[in-house]
């Protein structure tokens, strides 16, 4: 029986250095589409929440096309990332190591993996991020909704559409600080990037921050 | 001598000739403006509902003025033509049929519905489009159709559920208090076509003056509770209703009694605004402090190797 985080395609290619599999093609265009999603919604959304951004509606043809288009792209993205929630949820499980990683975010932060439990495919950070996502796009999608009025004016009442454009806006600002700390982890943890562009990592990158994961790829092997 | 006191009607317009242009502007929606040099004078549309005979002369000829029409409409059981505002119809007559419990009467109560014009709009303060709702210094508030992108905001902002968005080119529609009109002398058209002159416009100094007549002349007949709609909660309103019943808006077509702002808009376009900016801001700048305090979290080449020992080091 397999892991629950090991996922189809990963696999380990001895040699030097070791090379890892990390994302299978579909994977990373699935990730990508949300990715460029989820900006354009971003820089979207922001034009309409403050005035002191409106001017990123020129991006998108001016301030009708943004009002427009902001919600398809908000379609596409939910689609796109039922994908990815499809092919990661599993391993994104909470384990008992996640607790313990967590309680030690100081090491977390410090760069001190040698005092960190060995873990699998994902980390708890990882793991918080991806269920924060997941969340907050079916809240966004849900308020988003209730205040798309070109389509769907008359099932809401004024009182739910007020509702809905406060939760929306908060909900946005939640998910694009979630999605600084996953940008940011990303770039902080060197050699973490390849893994989405390339579809690989190094076996050092692996036995440094995901050696549990490693380990489950080699005994799978064997 | 009759031993009532004649109440006077002014004329159902008087000329105020003020010019608006964008240098008489007070607030504009999602930017900040410099106060006008020269404040003009606050002006007025007062409905004086215990006039009304509802013949409905205000909605032709708001139609006619706007340039607007709407399509033949079917009964639905009362005499509201059409039944509700529209993109194209900025004023509707509400009729209801009210039992007096203290008179046992029957009182027919026919409201004039459509924009107040508020001293402290909502459609305004919820607009994200710079300029596309703006408030002269004589109150008028005012959409720009060339800056709305039709988001909708300033039906949520509106207090008295105004605003309609068209179908047709996605730009929100509601009465202009005939700025256009106003900015060239003429009073609003449905003042013009008030044949009972339950519709004046003036300054709001001289509505409220006439206003006070009429509540005076209302007392006089009975109506103990006469008073005048000019709601605080909003700052006061640029369109005022002389009502028989003022300590209950509610039976006029439920007229709201304490109208303002939600508060739940009040915390979108203010907390949330300033507290998400400073949010977002805060995670990207503990982000790059982190990364010049920390540095890079690199693989070591002893993980290398380890990974190497790990698969068996074979090539």
């Amino acid at each position: 029986m397999t892991a629950y985080d090991v996922e189809s395609g990963d696999q380990v290619h001895p040699g030097r250095p070791v090379t890892v599999d990390r994302y299978t093609a579909g994977a990373r265009l699935n990730h990508w589409v949300t990715a460029i999603c989820l900006v354009l919604l971003a820089l979207s959304g922001l034009a309409l929440f403050t005035p002191s951004l409106y001017f990123l509606t020129g991006l998108f043809g001016g301030g009708q096309w943004t009002r427009t288009v902001h919600p398809w792209i908000g379609v596409v993205l939910f689609v796109s990332f039922f994908g990815l929630f499809v092919r990661f949820w599993k391993a994104n499980l909470w384990k008992a190591e996640d607790g313990t990683w967590m309680a030690r975010m100081r090491d977390v932060l410090g760069g001190h993996e040698e005092n960190l439990p060995e873990i699998g495919k994902y980390n708890a950070g990882q793991k918080v991020v991806f269920w924060a996502m997941s969340l907050l796009i079916i809240v966004l999608i849900v308020s988003g909704f209730a205040i798309w009025d070109q389509y769907f004016a008359q099932y809401t009442t004024i009182d739910q559409k007020r509702w809905a454009v406060l939760i929306h806006a908060m909900a946005a600002v939640t998910i694009i600080c979630v999605w600084i700390v996953h940008v940011y982890a990303a770039i902080w943890v060197r050699g973490t990037i390849s893994a989405m562009t390339k579809g690989r990592v190094t076996g050092g990158w692996a036995w440094r921050h995901h050696r549990k994961w490693l380990r489950e790829l080699v005994s799978g092997k064997k | 001598m009759a031993n009532f006191e004649f109440v006077t009607s002014p004329a159902p317009t008087k000329d105020i000739k003020v010019g608006l242009g964008d240098g008489d502007l007070v607030k504009r929606s999602a930017s900040t403006v410099s106060p006008p040099a020269k404040a003009l004078t606050p002006v007025a549309k007062l409905i004086d509902v215990s006039k009304c005979i509802g013949c409905k002369a205000c909605e032709v000829a708001c139609l006619e003025w706007n340039d607007k029409r709407i399509p033949v409409g079917e009964n639905v059981g009362s005499y509201d033509f059409p039944p509700d505002l529209t993109p194209n119809m900025f004023t509707v007559m509400r009729f209801t049929e009210w039992v007096n419990p203290q008179s046992q009467n029957l009182e027919w109560l026919i409201r004039k519905d459509g924009c107040m014009h508020c001293e402290d709009p909502g459609c305004l303060k919820a607009c994200p489009a710079p300029g596309a709702i703006v408030q002269y210094s004589n109150g008028i508030v005012d959409f720009d159709h060339d800056k709305c992108i039709g988001c909708g905001y300033c039906v949520k902002g509106c207090p008295f559920n105004i605003p309609r968005i068209s179908q047709v080119d996605h730009k929100a529609y509601k009465c202009t208090l005939c700025s256009d009109r106003v900015a060239v002398g003429q009073g609003p058209a449905c003042a013009h076509a008030c044949p009972t002159h339950a519709i004046v416009f003036g300054t709001k100094d001289e509505m409220k003056k006439h206003a006070d007549d009429r509540i005076k002349d209302l007392k006089s007949r009975g109506f103990a509770n006469a008073g005048l709609y000019d709601p605080p909660g909003v700052g006061g309103t640029h369109v005022m209703y002389v009502l028989h019943h003022a300590d209950q808006p509610q039976i006029y077509a439920n007229l709201p009694k304490d109208p303002h702002i939600s508060p739940i808009v009040e915390v979108w376009k203010g907390l949330t605004k300033y507290a998400g900016l400073a949010a977002m801001g805060a995670f990207a700048v503990i982000g790059l402090v982190h990364h010049v305090v920390t540095g890079a979290n690199r693989v070591s080449p002893e993980d290398e190797a380890n990974a190497e020992k790990l698969t068996g080091g074979r090539p």
